[in-house]
Formats: structure tokens, C-alpha cells, sequence
């Protein structure tokens, strides 16, 4: 599909691979991402999302091919690499002894920020967190946990940041939290690779799609670009019911502000 | 890359510290064991055991030192497995941080813990007649070998902590080692055991330990005690020292 950029890609992949003992999990994955783009990396459970995301975040080292990050090579140039980047794992890293401030005060201070006090406050704010700062993490509910492991992706601003399946296990509330706050994200220019299992995901966030599949990239394109692929749509009329999610999300009133740091559900 | 290796250092030993200021259950837990056991044999068994010195309790106290150190260093590994599982190590790895600062801060965590529930299980057993007649610098001989021994064991309960699969895994590493002072000469002296079992408590690293630390403790001569105590710890610390940061690069790729 169309790889071409105008710019110096943000992130590019050439003919990566890996294995796990026998298991060819990575087959030669290409992939250009341009700055500032979200891109949705999607795959059923065990199609390598998680290792390609390993690999371009540095923690995880290629067999064969090369990735570069921000215009670094994630081999030879791994520290550079991680001065561009952040990595939001598929399971929160959070320090659950540590409360949310004190959370994100360890990783401005490792990230060798001036004044990591006003980093955390501010980054408290923005993701509705400032009442629940001061409690420590293991208190919070799963979807506030998240929000604080994006916030401190955030920290120090990185150009790139990878979020590795950042609503699985979520309810539907903290799924429509995390989405905003990757919107937000975009809009202030960052480039996102995120990578989900959910087709509404990748359609309600990314500006383009690659479907990951056997170890390769088999499609890469916009929405518009994939639905292409299929036959022009046939014009049919069916009665709109409400899904569950409309019902529960109605039922529970999930855009009202004032729950968002309420207790864990 | 290790240009900031003090100030990561400092960031990551806060966070590890504070685990243990929010749980010191850990520290409790550490000393309770060691505590019951010096109960159960000065008070019960020791009346029965001819050690030639005046009170079992000096005699016995440097073998419980040994086993709080020897428990007190699998919260390490049970820590590092934890971080490890959570995501938190990846994290790490992931930002712009000098990668040795993430085990350091474990370790330097460990020496502090261990100080603490070997100065609780010391007031225990002043409580109980404990009476040292060592002097500032052998005291200072006693905490220096000690803190050797911990540094050395904890660097190998870091191997435990990379690379176990469960939380019991990681923990279980640390019980021959609270089970060796046993067959040295920590609670009885090596004279009455047969052959065999007298020649290996007579060569293990515990029973020259013991020894050093009954020395300093009663101002007697530590002999060639000292120098096999120290180069136990130090040839335990280096082997644990390097499999541990093999083991690390190999786990963290």
C-alpha cells in the first residue's frame, strides 16, 4: 500500500524479524509512520503487536531488518531512541505503593526534568487525577490507573509515544477516557503508535491502520483507503437499535465530569 | 548513558525506600522468624547445650543474625520479581535512564531493610541478656561484616528475582540458606557432630562468619576466622555480582 511521505518518517520498520525459539513471530515487517500521525497497529492476540512495539521502544532486541525511531537506529543508537520516546505497556506500569504524584515525580526525575512537582500537578490536571494524587495508586480504579500510566508517558513531552493496547480490560467509561486523552495527544502533535485488538478503536483514533497478520503487515492505509479494498457499499435500511454500550453508557451517564475521579467501580 | 547514574540511582533507591517505610510488615516479618527462634533455643534447647561459654544467648546471637540476613534478602528477589511482572522494569528500560540504577536501588534498599531488622533482632536479644563486651571498633568490624555478607547475598537474590516465573519461586532460593547456619557451629559446637557432617560445618562459610562475629562481640581474638569470613563474602560477591548483571542483560535484552 502507500508508504510515501513527504517528510522524514518519524518511525520506519525494514524487513524486521524475531523469533521465539521456533516461533517466527516477526516475518519481515515494513512500516512508515509520519510525525505527528496516529497510527493503529492492529492484530489478534498473538500476531507480534506487542513484540514490534518492544522492539521500536528498544527493550527488546531485533533478529534480522532495522527500525528507526525519530531518525535513530533502535540498535545503535538505543539511548538517543529513548530520549524520543515513551512506552506504555499493555499492563499499567504503575508503582501501586506510590501515589499518582509520586508517580509521575519518578519519572520526571528520571527523565531529568526541572521543578518534577509542577510536571506532576499539571499532568494531574489534565487527566482529571488531582483529587486522587495524593491516595496511592493501588486504590485507584483500572481506568484511572490507566490514565496515570498515560500521564506518565506524557511526562518530558516525547515526540513518540507507543501505547500498547491502552484500553484492554477497560469498562467502556475508562475505554471513552483513554480516548480522549490520545486525541488530545494528537492534536498537540505527538506521534502515536498504538496497537489494539478492537476494529471501533482503530476506526474512532488513528489516521491510519496497519493490519498485522502472520508476522507481516498485510494492509497499511487510511480508513478510506481500506474500505476501498472491498466492493462500493450496498445502500440497505435497517432500524438503528441502540447497542448495549449506547444502553450502558446512557444508564450511567458517562460524560458528566464529576465521576471521573470517583471511586473505583 | 551513565552520566546520570547518581541522580537515577537516588530517584529509583526514594521510590524503593518508601516501599518499605508503607510496609514495614516487610521489616517484621524479616526479624519475627529469627526472633522465635532465638526464643525457642535460648529458652527451651539451650539449657541443654554445652557451648563452654557463660550464656547460650552470646553464643547463639551471631547464627541469628545470619538467618534474619538470610530471609531479609528474599524480599529482594520477591521485590525485583514483582517490578519485573508489573511492567515497571520495562518502563525503565524504556526511558533515557542508566539501566544498573534499577538493580542498585534494590541492593542499596536491601542493605538498608536488613539494618533495621538486624538492629531490632540485636535489641531483642539485649532484652533477653545479650551482654557484648566489644568495644566502637569492633562493632564497626561486626556491622562491616555483616553488611558484606547482606551486599553479597543480596546481589544473588537478585538472580532469583530476574528469573523466577512465580512470587513463591523467587522466594524459595532463600530457604537453604536459612537452614546452613544450622549445620555449622552457630547453635552447637562442631566438637560433637560426626565426621562427615563436623568436616563440612567446619568448611562452610557460615560457621567462620559465626565465629568472626563471636569474637568481636566478646573481645577475643578473631584469628584466621576473619580473613576465610571475608573472602567467603567477597568470592560470594563477586560470583552474585556478575550472575546477577548477566542474568539482567540477558532478561531485559
Amino acid at each position: 500500500m502507500s508508504t510515501a511521505t513527504m517528510s522524514a518518517p518519524a518511525i520506519s520498520v525494514r524487513e524486521l524479524s524475531k523469533s521465539y525459539g521456533d516461533l517466527q513471530v516477526l516475518r519481515g515487517v515494513d512500516l512508515d509512520v509520519t510525525p505527528g500521525a496516529i497510527v493503529a497497529l492492529l492484530g489478534s492476540n498473538g500476531a507480534g503487536k506487542t513484540t514490534l512495539v518492544r522492539i521500536l521502544s528498544t527493550v527488546l532486541a531485533a533478529d534480522g531488518g532495522a527500525a528507526s525511531v525519530g531518525g535513530f537506529d533502535v540498535t545503535s543508537q538505543a539511548a538517543q531512541v529513548r530520549e524520543a520516546i515513551s512506552l506504555t505497556g499493555q499492563f499499567a506500569a504503575v508503582d501501586e505503593i506510590l501515589t499518582g504524584r509520586e508517580n509521575l515525580i519518578l519519572i520526571a526525575r528520571l527523565r531529568h526534568l526541572p521543578d518534577p512537582r509542577a510536571i506532576a500537578d499539571a499532568l494531574l490536571e489534565k487527566f482529571s487525577l488531582t483529587d486522587a494524587g495524593g491516595r496511592p495508586v493501588a486504590t485507584y480504579s483500572g481506568g484511572m490507573r490507566r490514565r496515570l500510566d498515560i500521564a506518565m508517558s506524557l511526562v518530558g513531552n516525547p515526540p513518540i509515544i507507543f501505547l500498547d493496547e491502552p484500553t484492554t480490560g477497560l469498562d467502556p467509561q475508562a475505554r471513552i477516557e483513554v480516548w480522549q486523552a490520545v486525541k488530545e495527544l494528537a492534536a498537540g502533535g505527538t506521534t502515536v503508535l498504538l496497537t489494539t485488538q478492537y476494529l471501533d478503536e482503530a476506526e474512532q483514533l488513528a489516521d491510519r491502520i496497519a493490519i498485522l497478520h502472520e508476522g507481516r503487515i498485510i494492509v497499511d492505509g487510511t480508513l478510506a483507503e481500506l474500505k476501498r479494498l472491498l466492493p462500493p457499499a450496498e445502500v440497505v435500511y435497517v432500524e438503528k437499535q441502540p447497542t448495549l454500550e449506547d444502553v450502558f453508557l446512557a444508564v450511567v451517564g458517562h460524560t458528566s465530569a464529576t465521576t471521573k475521579d470517583g471511586d473505583p467501580s | 548513558m551513565t552520566r546520570h547514574f547518581v541522580s537515577d540511582l537516588g530517584a529509583l533507591l526514594g521510590r524503593s525506600l518508601r516501599h518499605i517505610a508503607r510496609s514495614p510488615d516487610t521489616i517484621i516479618t524479616t526479624a519475627v522468624m529469627p526472633i522465635a527462634m532465638m526464643l525457642l533455643f535460648v529458652y527451651v534447647l539451650g539449657g541443654a547445650i554445652d557451648t563452654g561459654s557463660a550464656s547460650y544467648v552470646d553464643y547463639l546471637l551471631p547464627g541469628i543474625l545470619l538467618i534474619t540476613i538470610a530471609s531479609g534478602i528474599s524480599y529482594t528477589a520477591f521485590r525485583l520479581f514483582l517490578d519485573l511482572k508489573g511492567g515497571i522494569v520495562e518502563r525503565f528500560q524504556s526511558m533515557p535512564i542508566a539501566r544498573s540504577a534499577v538493580l542498585w536501588a534494590h541492593v542499596l534498599t536491601s542493605l538498608v531493610a536488613n539494618l533495621i531488622s538486624l538492629a531490632v533482632v540485636i535489641g531483642v536479644a539485649l532484652i533477653m541478656g545479650f551482654r557484648p563486651v566489644a568495644g566502637v571498633g569492633d562493632w564497626i568490624a561486626v556491622v562491616g561484616i555483616l553488611l558484606l555478607l547482606t551486599l553479597a547475598l543480596t546481589w544473588v537474590a537478585v538472580i532469583p528475582g530476574l528469573t523466577a516465573k512465580s512470587a513463591d519461586g523467587a522466594v524459595a532460593f532463600s530457604y537453604p540458606l536459612i537452614f546452613l547456619p544450622f549445620i555449622s557451629s552457630a547453635f552447637v559446637p562442631t566438637a560433637t557432630m560426626p565426621g562427615p557432617v563436623r568436616w563440612f560445618a567446619e568448611h562452610q562459610p557460615v560457621t567462620a562468619v559465626v565465629d568472626t562475629v563471636r569474637s568481636l562481640f566478646a573481645q577475643q581474638p578473631v584469628g584466621n576466622d576473619i580473613w576465610v569470613a571475608l573472602a567467603w563474602c567477597v568470592g560470594v560477591l563477586a560470583v552474585g555480582y556478575l550472575g546477577a548483571s548477566l542474568t539482567y542483560r540477558r532478561r531485559v535484552a
